[in-house]
């Protein structure tokens, strides 16, 4: 029994010390501290579009509110002499009507302008984020996948990124807004500062309702977000047991629950929509209320000798042409939280710790040191051979397993759990070693620890006297091979699926892909497909039973000629008799056996099992209970001493007769 | 090929969309009428700005006798009082639209969802499970936020510039005439923008498909991606399904944008033409100051919603993209269609038959060639053979997941397709391999199998079967929550709650899928001892992987290429030394 102490714990204390300085993506601090983060970052993101974006939109501001003054230069100047009889040239009612096609040929294009790029700026900001989140993904280790649910991860991938990018989209458009506001309160504060007040205090009025509006919204919609993600989830689920509900014939019951769930949604949906129903209108009423206020303002001011007409008509028109852009603000402002939620979600992904590609010169543990590192040659990379095929004529020796004191500890919720404790086996060269012991007795776990899935949290796991921590996970990827209980199927062809080709790798040669396939007696599904290697296979290869599955997942490993091969009951679907010939042909890889014996020239294998014909292809026999090792010995051996094996072998067969 | 996929969208036009889109959801159209009315009257509403500027320019501020307060005063105080009248019109229609909109798409919601469980399984298999719940989601989404933003904008607007219109005809027929005039180019434009609009973000959405299938990737096998280093191949499919849909997206905002600001543009160029021609107009002595400034503030509320115009047919786009992939959906056609005039199914054990079945699956060559065996009643039926054999095929005839494209199955003496759905399900049962559990607690998966079952039933089921011993080793007992798809238990145990459930469902005819993955062996003699009880005084057929179970069976069936060679008892067939005696055989040395 080993309980772990701190400095058998490499994971934490190496990560502590080679994680790489850089920003936390989390954002704290108050909201104002927080959207202006958010608001830095994301421009930062795409600095040259949100430039053009935020110019265009300045430019735009202006020119609007430059049609509002010529509109009123125009009133004063040419239009009501000419239409009191003042008499105006031609050539000014012609001038006139140019400049203001001018101006509307500049907003015209400062309108496109501008929503280009402020559209390529914020899908710049969600494709950054979306990167950075599956990046992460990849990155992160084992453990941090299982304790996350894989709705969630893709929620933070598609909305939470689609939510984070959200507000950079009427960002541009608010900021021209906003130039336009002043210059607009500019231009009526020339023509009377009456006017002027009122341009003014129309932003803060429609500031003020729009936060009285977010107020009343945001519980609102937060509830009815609520209510959808449960509609998914019920959806979802109800189609993942779609074959239960058709043979029991639960349809029925399956739609009223769906039912309530809609309803649900529905009336969260139809309260968002009455409180917009009620401010929409109030919204859209403040400018046109405020025109009204202009009116009467500016006939006192023409009255009193003030004001001209053509400066109320200025104020008028400018009043009437913001109504809909001042609601930017507002956008602006009520997607802030959204934006801020979402980013908050996607910044816990990125933070998560990572687990460190450790470097051999940091391990400093006194056992890898005394042992002396031996470079197998054949792992000189060359830059022609493919990925984890070996060069011909190179003879890929089992790799020489060993296990010291293997340990690991995880928090449970009645104090630290020992999923596996205090293992230590030694396994010679090409030797086939089956795990055995009932379910939750920790052989997965196992496998997980020896092909460094899960860092070991004590103890020491060497391959030819390498400890696995040390070993690039590039060579460690090449050298061991894991096929998992539930074999994962990319939405690849099949040669993708087999290969798992990198980018940059050479081809490798169909023979190789066949001869895996062969070696994993899937090679007549294959050619019974329509395009052979290039069929493709669907999502989690729908096409394929789950023995195809499963005899697939085995043909990428065989393609690699692992030295190391870890099978997690990976032929639990496949029938007894191709499962010992797949097996037994693992030993002639490169060639025929040997005349000492067959395991010669194929891989150490590793395998939890649990069908006794399964555990009669295996030299040594490792007996788990509770995560601990009973016994290890021939099934002869423990079959004779190990009362405990006996039960989990016999049971199967007293059933049988 | 049509029963076995759904199609990715409907084929049907916009209106036709649309129309059978509205005929789907009833509640839809509940009250429109009054409601457009509503919005009318709120429309009319708005002119009140217009003609205000243009009474106090008139008859106050150019008022002959200098200005006149009284006249601007009043007029402005009328109009605030409509304007009031106006925006509480506009929130009551509103309001309604609403309440009719989210009525409406709840029971296309439900519809959508029904008719999922209504498919073919080989339909439900095809499809990826994101893909569908997509369907009753956010395509379903899109089509609210059309009716209720674009929606309503769309009636809204139309009916703004007919005002609008009028209106300026009411002051002056040839500026009415020259605004149509300016803006007709939209009419042009805006169809075309709409074309390519509408591919280009269908590109959008088959973008974000493949960037989700890349992400789920990238969760889903984790494990695998570990276990050989794949990561960097899953990232560059990663990045580069990121940046193509950035692209996609860039491309459709890009052409949205452009085709928005040739209404910007046409909107300039109106408001320059009023204001030359109506100069010219005042000259001739057509038009008053006030007319022409009116007519000026009536052209922004003419060309607001012409340039919203292409912003709409946008979300109208993918509206009915979103309904057509709905519509599409509710188009599959069943592949076991009900009868027209159900045949009750006798009480008591029943007896199953075939007779000169055939069956192919879509695109394939038949796996099934002119099948005939008849099952006695209360028999215990072994069906074996090789992987592919066409064993899993008669399984799916039995329980009517599939018709057989000749020849007629019959259970009780009756031909299945005159059954009725729900009477089929309670008297034949079938339990599948992976018997898929919820995420919730041991009893209610069990009682699952009858959603009236009490908890005494569900007792009294896990009692019978002898797993009451099995059910007291886990935490909470019967109360034990299970996880997601049951993850909390192994593959043995979930086969275990199966055989609770079918056993609770009550049914006289079992068919049972054998699992093939391997158990613990513990769970594996539970296993069999609670088959043999579930089985007692039923009918059942089981697609056996393991010869252990066709030797206690009454009947073995034995399926190759297709054909069914041998029918009897174990001892019968190994004597005959046929193709069973040699399944037998290797299977017999196979697992000693």
């Amino acid at each position: 029994m080993t309980a772990p102490t701190p400095e058998a714990e490499p994971g934490s204390t190496h990560r502590a010390a080679h994680e790489p300085s850089r920003q936390p993506a989390t954002i704290t601090g108050g909201f104002l501290r927080r959207s202006l983060t958010l608001l830095r970052r994301g421009i930062a993101a795409s600095p040259r579009a949100f430039a053009v974006a935020i110019a265009a939109s300045a430019l735009w501001g202006g020119a609007t509110v430059a049609a509002g003054w010529l509109l009123g230069r125009i009133t004063d100047g040419v239009i009501v002499p000419a239409l009191t009889g003042d008499g105006v040239a031609d050539r000014d009612i012609w001038l006139a009507g140019g400049a203001l096609l001018i101006v509307g040929l500049v907003t015209a294009a400062c309108v496109a302008l501008r929503r280009v790029y402020a559209g390529i700026a914020a899908f710049d900001v969600q494709a950054d984020h979306r990167r950075r989140v599956s990046r992460a993904y990849l990155e992160l280790p084992m453990a941090w996948h299982r304790r996350h649910p894989t709705g969630a991860l893709l929620s933070h991938a598609s909305a939470d990124a689609e939510a984070a990018g959200e507000v950079f989209v009427p960002l541009p458009l608010a900021i021209g807004v906003a130039v336009m506001l002043v210059m607009a309160a500019g231009a009526m504060l020339a023509a009377d500062v009456w006017l002027g007040v009122i341009g003014i205090a129309v932003l803060p009025a429609v500031l003020v309702a729009n936060a009285v509006y977010r107020r009343a919204m945001t519980p609102a919609v937060s509830r009815a977000q609520a209510e959808r993600a449960h509609v998914a989830d019920v959806a979802h689920a109800s189609f993942e047991a779609a074959s239960v509900v058709k043979t029991l014939g639960t349809a029925a019951h399956e739609v009223a629950l769906f039912r309530d769930a809609t309803e649900q949604l529905r009336d969260a949906n139809t309260r968002v929509g009455r409180i917009r129903s009620v401010f929409d209108p109030v919204l859209d009423a403040i400018p046109a209320f405020a025109t009204l206020l202009v009116l009467v303002v500016g006939a006192e001011g023409v009255h009193v000798g003030r004001v001209a007409a053509g400066g109320v008509v200025t104020a008028a028109y400018l009043l009437s042409v913001m109504t809909f852009p001042v609601r930017a603000i507002g956008f602006v402002l009520g997607d802030l939280p959204r934006s801020l939620v979402g980013h908050a979600r996607i910044a816990g992904v990125l933070d998560a710790p990572r687990e460190p590609d450790i470097q051999p010169d940091t391990v400093a543990d006194p056992v890898s040191e005394a042992v002396p590192t031996r470079r197998d040659p054949v792992d000189v990379p060359s830059a022609s051979r493919p990925r984890g095929a070996r060069p011909r004529g190179a003879r890929p020796r089992g790799a020489r397993l060993e296990l010291r004191g293997v340990g690991l500890r995880v928090p449970g919720p009645a104090g630290p759990l020992d999923l596996v404790r205090d293992v230590t086996l030694a396994v010679p060269s090409g030797a086939r070693v089956a795990v055995v012991g009932p379910t939750g007795s920790g052989k997965s776990t196992l496998l997980d620890l020896v092909g460094r899935l899960t860092p070991a949290t004590s103890g020491v796991v060497q391959l030819d006297g390498e400890d696995v921590r040390a070993i690039p996970r590039t060579r460690l990827a090449r050298d061991v091979a894991y096929v998992a209980q539930e074999a994962f199927v990319f939405d690849d062809t099949v040669r993708e699926n087999v290969t798992l080709s990198a980018p940059g790798d050479a081809p490798v040669p169909d023979a190789l892909v066949w001869d895996a396939l062969r070696r994993a007696h899937v090679d007549d599904v294959v050619r019974a497909l329509p395009l052979g290697l290039d069929s493709p296979l669907g999502e989690r290869g729908t096409t394929l039973s789950g023995g195809q599955r499963q005899r697939l997942a085995i043909a990428r490993a065989l393609l690699r000629r692992p030295r190391l091969l870890l099978l997690d009951d990976a032929t639990s679907a496949l029938d007894p008799v191709v499962e010992r010939a797949i097996l037994a042909e693992l030993a002639t890889f490169d060639g025929a056996p040997d005349q000492h014996g067959a395991h010669d020239g194929g891989p150490t294998v590793l395998m939890a099992a649990y069908r006794p014909a399964t555990i009669a292809q295996a030299d040594v026999v490792v007996h788990l209970e509770a995560g601990a090792v009973v016994d290890v010995g021939t099934v002869a051996e423990l079959l004779a001493r190990d009362a405990g094996f006996e039960a989990l072998l016999t049971a199967y067969d007293r059933d049988r007769s | 090929m049509s029963a076995a996929t759904i199609a990715p969208a409907s084929e049907l036009g916009v209106l036709a969309t649309v129309r059978r889109g509205l005929r789907e959801s009833p509640a839809l159209r509940r009250g429109l009428g009054v409601t457009l009315l509503l919005a009318t009257l709120a429309t009319l509403g708005r002119l009140v700005v217009p003609f205000s500027v243009q009474r106090a320019t008139d008859h106050g501020l150019l008022a002959a006798g200098g200005v006149d307060l009284g006249v601007v005063l009043r007029t402005t105080a009328w109009a605030a009082l409509v304007l009031v009248v106006a925006s509480v019109l506009s929130g009551i229609a509103n309001a309604r639209l609403f309440a009719a909109t989210e009525a409406g798409l709840a029971q296309l919601r439900v519809a959508a969802f029904r008719h999922v469980h209504d498919l073919a399984v080989l339909t439900q298999h095809a499809e990826r499970r994101g893909s569908l719940t997509s369907r009753v989601t956010s395509d379903v989404d899109t089509i609210s936020m059309f009716v209720q933003w674009g929606g309503i904008t769309l009636i809204l607007s139309s009916l703004q510039i007919a005002a609008a219109t009028v209106a300026i005809a009411w002051y002056s027929w040839q500026l009415a005439a020259l605004v149509w005039l300016c803006l007709l180019p939209m009419a042009v434009v805006a169809p075309r923008a709409q074309r390519r609009l509408t591919a280009a973000f269908g590109q959008v959405r088959l973008r974000v498909g493949a960037m989700l299938s890349a992400v789920s990737e990238a969760v889903v096998g984790a494990h695998t991606i570990r276990a050989y280093g794949a990561a960097d191949r899953t990232a560059r499919r990663l990045v580069h399904a990121v940046a193509q849909h950035r692209d996609a997206a860039v491309r459709a905002q890009t052409l949205a944008a452009l085709a928005f600001s040739v209404g910007v543009l046409l909107s300039g160029l109106a408001l320059a033409v009023v204001v030359v021609a109506g100069a010219f107009l005042g000259i001739a002595g057509e038009l008053s100051v006030g007319d022409l400034l009116a007519v000026l503030f009536l052209v922004q509320l003419f060309v607001g919603p012409v340039q919203n115009a292409t912003e709409v047919l946008n979300e109208l786009q993918n509206a009915v993209a979103g309904w057509r992939r709905v519509l599409s959906l509710l188009e599959t056609p069943l592949a076991v269609p009900p009868p027209r005039r159900p045949r009750p199914l006798p009480d008591g054990p029943l007896d199953l038959e075939l007779a000169g079945v055939t069956y192919a699956y879509p695109d394939s060559p038949p796996v099934l060639h002119d099948v005939s065996v008849r099952l006695p009643a209360g028999a215990r039926v072994a069906v074996v053979g090789r992987t592919g054999s066409g064993k899993t095929t008669i399984a799916r005839l039995l329980t009517r997941l599939v018709d057989p494209a000749a020849g007629v199955v019959r259970v009780g003496g009756v031909d299945l397709r005159d059954v009725a759905e729900e009477d089929l399900r309670a008297h034949v049962v079938a339990v599948t391999q992976e018997g898929f559990l919820f995420d919730t607690t041991l009893a209610r998966n069990v009682a699952y199998a009858r959603p009236d079952a009490t908890r005494e039933d569900v007792v009294r089921a896990v009692a019978e079967l002898g797993l009451t011993d099995w059910v007291e080793t886990l935490p909470l007992g019967l109360d034990s929550p299970v996880g997601q798809r049951g993850e909390q238990l192994s593959a043995g145990e979930r086969q275990l709650v199966a055989l609770a459930r079918a056993h609770l469902a009550g049914a006289p005819v079992l068919v049972l899928d054998e699992a093939t993955s391997a158990v613990d062996p513990a769970t594996e003699l539970r296993t069999s001892r609670a088959l043999a009880r579930v089985v007692a005084g039923r009918t059942s057929v089981t697609i056996a992987h393991r010869l252990s179970t066709a030797q206690q069976a009454d009947l073995v069936v034995v399926v190759d290429h297709g054909r069914v060679v041998e029918v009897g008892p174990h001892e019968e067939l190994v004597a005959a030394d046929g193709v069973y005696a040699h399944l037998f055989r290797s299977w017999l040395v196979s697992t000693t």
